[in-house]
């Protein structure tokens, strides 16, 4: 096992995990050293495929826009169980990243005098989403990533799955990782880390997201005694492609576009009669599904319902200057020419609001509210939180650019303010060749009882299609709850592979063995949570209830179970109101 | 229901070979991606391949299939019109397994030719400004800034076969990207790093590069380019 010494371990290469990087590697005026760890080519993360935008007031003097107004959109958009205090610093800080990003060569797209133009969203009363056409977050991704090829001080390591976060005393330490083109295990050894992992929406079948995005991390971080915040909300975004899940952006809506049902009648008129198709997510993807469920959606051969989504209005030079990737994944994956028919699309799991539970400025807490010394977390991982019960769109490439930005540089200080690194004791080695033997001993024979991984994701998918969906109710969800445990209980896994070099199937048993643990943090804190409030909605408690339910979720680990303790929602302006489109 | 017939070139670390794959589809309509996938999960799970966002955006499954280099999630089973798949790892990249190549190499030589605004990077860091963009000037490298580095020109260009210093059209269609951004002051550098051999000049104008590549970008272009702007001593190409 070798030993890696590093003064900051980014752990993550999306647009948070790089921007992290970027701040600290400046901030520290080139004097530390950072590693940034990542399950897969550090370009190639899953923030790439974000297609809409980034939200931010950008010129409020031209447009009429305010950071005020920012934050209330974010706020309702939340369904209230956002943190004010954080919104705040989220509005005011995603202004200056959308002008760094445009400093460091992100091709936005402009207005004729030059200035950056933006276009409506979702929840959003004023257009603020910034974009690069509809591959905003490639653009942004891919000038990130080389702009960390500035700073001869960040080291990428590409493939180097982490599986263990290691935290001695309330401190952190490192982190374990097998470097999957080398067939090696490594011990990370550090003073201080940033945790970019992403989020988990490949605990579900039917997704927008990357196959990467399967939040293991989040579990070794309860394993660690690292709580996890409002897991329960997971976005359903409206418009996924039939029958792949591939992402049609909001940007189709935002440029204009018309949800149809099977009768032709753009059906949000009974839903969000003022926002129409431009409502948030939550609200606009329980309408297709109430239409599907009503019988006046359309079928497709593959069994599923959707409904169209009307592009031909907006003419052939819009869709191409403003959306010309929708149409092309359209065509490619559907066969249909956007400009004279409707694109099939239906709800898909898109986004986890919670994550790892940190206070405003990302540091990460235990559930006692206690800071792991050393330890931030970032992006679509962290739960700071700001977006609550519900994420507008566009606003988590600001999140990733702003807590990027604000983790790497207390981290960059706090690294500068500690003694130099000396090796790691006996202690931490001991754990990092624990984990060594687990994976490659235990993990890497062939358990021929075992069952294999993907058998086990595919049940584990089953379960939270089945019980944990956009429409829960007690019951199910306690059968639900019921099967998640026993999966649990599988103590190991059959690997075929015995390779050292590139085993994909030792990674995704790791992977899935994390991933139940997570599912059971989603399936315990939505059961327990007797109310509807955003994206979590109960047939059996239709109503929010403000009374008994303001409040965060935090999910930890005790005797091997996990137990839920509640925190206060922060309000410093807003007061919970009803929520009307 | 239709039958498939996969043939799949495999490499372990010491032993190459192929090995074929019947696998049964209900519809043609998805990708070879996909079905790749299918195999791994249902009939061998030692098959290595490099995977993420499976919408043509991430660049993680460059491979060759029935002969030419392409993404594998963006190729659908109904487009090769044929029963019977030929799935090779890309060429000209060393492989470390099945279908899994060492891009390493690529990214290093996109690094070599600074693939980042140069500027006093303080006005960067320590402004709070926007330089602005008019649409002429980002028309000017857009196109040119789709790259998404999954190495298929790399693996479709005859002289990165031969010659292996040669920086090759990721790299320099990168240099170009760069140096013809409007807020970007480092052409003399990169001109330096490109005005050689191993830079611009050993490319031949086969063009493979710009034929195969996922994205419409067009390296075989910005390399020509770049030789003119050279040739002419422009301020900037
Ligand atoms: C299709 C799609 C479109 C979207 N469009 C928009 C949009 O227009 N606007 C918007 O604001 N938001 C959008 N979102 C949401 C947004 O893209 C994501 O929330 C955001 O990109 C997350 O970025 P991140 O940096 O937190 O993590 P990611 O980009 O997901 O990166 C996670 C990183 O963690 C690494 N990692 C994970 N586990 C491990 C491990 N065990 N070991 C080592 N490394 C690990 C991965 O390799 C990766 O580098 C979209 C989401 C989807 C699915």
């Amino acid at each position: 096992m070798e030993i890696l010494k590093y003064d900051l371990l980014i752990i993550g290469s999306g647009i948070a995990g790089l921007r992290a990087a970027t701040a600290a590697a400046w901030a520290s005026g080139g004097k530390i050293s950072i590693a940034i760890l990542s399950k897969i080519q550090a370009m190639r993360s899953h923030s790439l495929s974000a297609e809409g935008g980034m939200s931010a007031v950008l010129y409020p003097e031209k447009t009429n826009d305010s950071l005020e107004l920012h934050a209330y959109d974010t706020v309702k958009g939340s369904d209230f169980l956002a943190d004010q205090d954080a919104v705040q610093v989220l509005v005011e800080y995603a202004p200056k990243e959308v002008r760094y990003l445009e400093r460091i060569g992100v091709p936005w797209t402009r207005e004729p005098d030059g200035r950056i133009a933006q276009r409506p969203f979702g929840g959003m009363s004023i257009p603020r989403t910034t974009f690069a056409a509809d591959k905003t977050g490639f653009f942004i991704m891919s000038t990130l990533f080389s702009e960390t090829r500035r700073f001869d001080n960040i080291h990428v390591y590409h493939e180097h799955f982490v599986t263990k976060f290691i935290i001695e005393n309330g401190e952190f330490r490192g982190v374990t990782a097998y470097d999957l083109k080398r067939g090696e295990f490594k011990f990370f050894y550090a003073k201080a880390g940033i945790i970019a992992t992403g989020g988990a929406g490949r605990l579900y079948r039917f997704t927008t997201t990357a196959h990467s995005t399967t939040g293991e991390t989040l579990a070794y971080a309860l394993r660690e005694g690292i709580a996890i915040k409002d897991m329960e909300f997971v976005q359903w975004h409206p418009t996924a492609l039939v029958p792949s899940g591939i992402l049609v952006s909001e940007a189709a809506r935002g440029e204009g576009g018309y949800l149809i049902n099977k009768d032709g009648e753009r059906f949000m008129k009974k839903y969000a009669p003022q926002k129409m198709e431009l409502a948030p997510r939550d609200i606009v993807s329980r309408a297709i599904l109430t239409e599907c469920m009503e019988g006046r959606g359309f079928q497709h051969e593959s069994g599923m319902c959707y409904v169209g989504l009307d592009l031909r209005h907006l003419g052939e030079e819009k869709i191409n200057k403003r959306i010309p990737f929708i149409r092309e994944l359209a065509h490619k994956y559907a066969g249909i020419d956007a400009l004279s028919e409707p694109i099939p699309v239906r709800p898909a799991v898109h986004y986890t609001m919670g994550g790892i539970h940190t206070d405003t400025w990302g540091r990460v807490l235990t559930a006692d509210g206690k800071w792991v010394r050393g330890l931030w977390a970032a992006g679509e991982a962290a739960a700071v939180s700001v977006h609550g019960a519900n994420r507008l769109g566009s606003n988590s490439l600001s999140e990733c650019s702003v807590w990027g930005r604000l983790t790497g540089e207390q981290a960059a200080k706090y690294v500068l303010e500690q003694p130099p690194l000396s090796s790691p004791d006996g202690k931490v080695v001991e754990i990092a060749k624990k984990e060594e033997a687990r994976v490659f001993d235990k993990l890497l024979h062939k358990e021929v009882n075992a069952p294999m991984p993907y058998e086990v994701k595919r049940q584990l998918n089953d379960i939270m299609e089945e019980h944990f969906g956009p429409f829960r109710h007690g019951s199910a969800m306690a059968e639900g709850l019921a099967k998640l445990k026993k999966l649990r209980d599988i103590s190991s896994y059959r690997v075929v592979d015995s390779s050292k070099v590139y085993n994909q199937n030792l990674k995704d048993a790791l992977e899935v063995d994390g991933m139940i643990n997570l599912a059971l943090v989603i399936g315990v804190g939505a059961y327990a949570r007797t109310e509807s409030r955003g994206a979590h909605y109960r047939l059996d408690y239709p109503k929010r209830d403000d009374v008994n339910w303001l409040r965060h979720t935090v999910a930890y680990l005790y005797g091997g179970e996990i137990k839920l303790t509640y925190t206060p929602v922060t309000i410093t302006k807003w007061q919970p109101e009803e929520r009307k489109y | 229901m239709k039958s498939l017939v996969v043939k799949v070139k495999r490499f372990d670390g010491s032993k190459t070979w192929w090995q074929e794959y019947k696998v049964d589809i209900s519809s043609e309509k998805i990708s070879v991606l996909d079905v790749l996938i299918k195999i791994k999960e249902e009939q061998d799970p030692t098959l290595a391949v490099r995977y993420s966002c499976r919408m043509a955006i991430c660049g993680s499954c460059g491979m060759v299939i029935n002969g030419i280099p392409r993404l594998a999630c963006q190729t659908l089973i109904s487009e090769l019109g044929d029963s019977k798949i030929i799935v090779e790892p890309m060429w000209n990249h060393k492989v470390i397994k099945d279908l899994v190549v060492d891009l390493e190499p690529d990214f290093e030589k996109v690094k070599a030719v600074k693939p980042y605004i140069i500027c006093d990077t303080k006005e960067i860091y320590e402004k709070d400004v926007e330089f602005g963009q008019r649409p002429e000037e980002l028309e000017k490298y857009y196109n040119f800034a789709y790259c998404i580095q999954c190495g298929l020109c790399m693996a479709a260009c005859p002289v990165v076969a031969s010659h292996e210093r040669f920086l090759g059209p990721m790299a320099l269609n990168a240099a170009y990207r760069w140096s013809a951004d409007s807020r970007d002051q480092g052409w003399k550098e990169r001109a330096k790093i490109i005005d050689r051999e191993e830079g611009v000049w050993s490319c031949h104008l086969a063009y493979t590069c710009s034929a195969v590549c996922p994205r419409g970008v067009d390296p075989g272009f910005s390399i020509q380019l770049l030789k003119a702007a050279l040739i002419r001593r422009t301020k900037k190409p």
